[in-house]
């Protein structure tokens, strides 16, 4: 490291640098570029996110109150969101239970074929939505591998609600996985070995040991999974059925209202939307801090 | 020496997340592959070579060849800033890059009807001037735009923020100006990072289905990509040809699953 660069590190320990150096007395940044990157990344963001979207809060800002209250609250919009918010949650609890047993079985026991499964996880953010929705369709059609036998046993997946279940799942799979997995690595074994050797038994040694330790990662990772689940589209209209008031999900209501040329109602609802995923955002961002801050005390 | 119920936990446990796994996930990828070639390899080859889906094709890879550089290009640029420099608001941004990845597909294509639409706040001036936004070509390109918008910079920012400045700063010290600090310090040290992202943004852009379902126009040949393609195929029962299709994103996709598995090696040993 060159001496100014050295100096420049002692009057600045923690690497704290500043625009403005008369404000705050800290030494001019060294590397150039702030203005020019900074500014290439607000018009860029601007252009292609801000403002796109800006405009469904502004077409939205243009209705009534009453009329914004019918548009999103009518029978058939509000069985959407009983089913897209629904099913969103079961699949991000069955992701929750099968995801922990995966993230689990991969971090912790060597097993042949151990790398292929886990880099099969994340299949589902690769392969493209459509493709999934046709593959899932055709398998849980009744005359499908998995559709046959469970018509056989009475029940129907395709073209029913179960079958947005199925493709949720499929879609949301990798996130508890991915969360839990980095959480469950820095677990050192020699926690659960300690309990064990004070008398838990695994069960308890899991409950009271790693289960607390994961907890936030595996929160984070389910609301992950719920939060794309509810926005989630091609996956989903293939195997849906797509029968209004009964496997008609929300984006599809959108779609539809667009396809009447009803923009206001369409927005309406996408407002809607929007603003349940900003809030899953938020809250996102939170369990990522608790994650942190959990796994900081840890180490 | 683990007990030996400890180890009938472990079989079973191995046993379900393989099951749900296989069941999920390589079932399905396998029956891409063989619902493509059930009726022989000679109909998946004409149903690629037609003339239709090989316009899909070629508006797939044009909207991923002007999607991915421009997002490249923005994720260098937004790294650059929040990782090298500090500044207020620094954390906001960082969550309003991510924006895009909690909007709904559906969403993205319809608040790009509503600015570049009839009823929009550009549409009068696009028809007065003869340009055509939405429900033609450029508005696949711009809401694909908008649907791979975090994936580089995500990528970049944090390997960027790991990696401090001192190297960088030593660079310019010595006497490089900026471009060729970037060029020859920052560049190499996240080559692998980029790749990553990259490859990810690439993997979307070309498999975007709901935001391109909303502001094509649905002509055939035309304002079709590959997964639209697909689905009109599905929906006239040609499911073998509709496979046939799929399964070239299926390959796409265990390419990226590939080199993903790859990456993560490479830039972990950073």
């Amino acid at each position: 490291m060159s001496s100014s660069a050295l100096i420049a590190r002692a009057l600045d320990p923690d690497g704290a640098r500043w625009l403005a150096p008369a404000a705050s007395r800290r030494p001019r940044p060294v590397l150039p570029g702030f203005g020019l990157s900074l500014g290439v990344t607000l018009v860029y963001l601007s252009l292609i996110v801000l403002v796109p979207l800006s405009a469904a809060f502004l077409k939205t800002a243009q209705m009534s109150w009453p009329a914004f209250v019918d548009a999103v609250t009518a029978p058939r919009v509000v069985a959407s969101y009983r089913l897209t918010f629904g099913m969103s949650l079961a699949a991000a609890l069955v992701n929750a239970v099968f995801g922990l047993i995966v993230a689990w079985v991969l971090v912790r026991y060597p097993f042949p074929g151990r790398r292929i499964a886990d880099a099969l996880v994340d299949l589902p953010f690769a392969l493209p939505t459509a493709v999934a929705g046709i593959a899932l369709t055709g398998l849980f059609a009744p005359n499908g591998w998995f559709g046959a036998p469970l018509a056989q046993a009475g029940i129907k997946v395709a073209f029913t609600p179960l079958g947005v279940f199925v493709a949720l799942t499929f879609i949301g799979l990798p996130f508890v996985v991915r969360t839990v997995q980095p959480v469950l690595a820095t677990l050192p074994r020699e926690l659960e070995e300690a309990a064990t050797t004070l008398g838990a038994t695994g069960a308890q040694a899991f409950a009271r040991v790693v289960f607390p330790v994961v907890l936030p990662a595996l929160l984070t990772g389910f609301a992950l999974a719920f939060a794309r689940a509810i926005g989630e589209y091609g996956s989903v209209i293939f195997i849906a059925g797509n029968l209004p008031m009964i496997s008609e999900i929300t984006p599809l209501v959108i779609i539809t209202k667009l396809e009447q040329y009803d923009y206001a109602g369409a927005t309406a609802v996408a407002v809607v939307m929007l603003v349940v995923s900003f809030a899953l955002l938020l809250a996102i961002n939170l369990l990522q801090a608790w994650t942190r801050r959990r796994l900081g005390a840890q180490v | 020496m683990a007990a030996p119920s400890s180890r009938w936990v472990r079989r079973g446990l191995i046993a379900t997340a393989l099951a749900f796994l296989g069941a999920f996930l390589f079932v399905p990828l396998a029956f891409v592959f063989v619902e493509a070639l059930r009726k022989g390899a000679d109909v998946a080859w004409r149903a690629i070579a037609d003339p239709d889906a090989l316009a899909a094709i070629r508006l797939t890879l044009l909207a991923a060849t002007i999607a991915v550089p421009l997002n490249l290009a923005f994720g260098v640029a937004a790294a650059w800033a929040i990782a090298k420099f500090r500044f207020p608001g620094r954390s906001v941004l960082t969550t309003l890059i991510d924006l895009p990845f909690s909007v709904s597909p559906v969403i993205a294509g319809l608040v790009f009807v509503l600015v570049f639409g009839m009823q929009g706040w550009l549409g009068p001036w696009l028809r007065d001037h003869d340009l055509k936004v939405v429900f033609a070509v450029p508005g696949i390109v711009l809401v694909t735009t908008f649907v791979t918008f975090p994936f580089v910079a995500r990528e970049l920012i944090p390997l960027m923020q790991a990696q401090g400045v001192e190297q960088e700063e030593a660079a310019a010290v010595l006497g490089a100006g900026g471009w060729q600090t970037f060029w020859r310090v920052t560049l190499p040290n996240v080559r692998w990072g980029l790749l990553y992202g990259v490859i990810l943004c690439n993997a979307r852009a070309m498999g975007e289905f709901g935001a391109v379902a909303v502001v094509s126009g649905h002509v055939r040949g035309e304002t079709t990509t590959m997964p639209l393609h697909i689905e009109i195929l599905y929906d006239e029962y040609q499911f073998a040809a509709a496979f046939a299709v799929a399964s070239l994103l299926a390959l796409l996709a265990l390419v990226t699953l590939v080199l993903k598995y790859a990456l993560e090696r490479k830039v972990h040993e950073h």
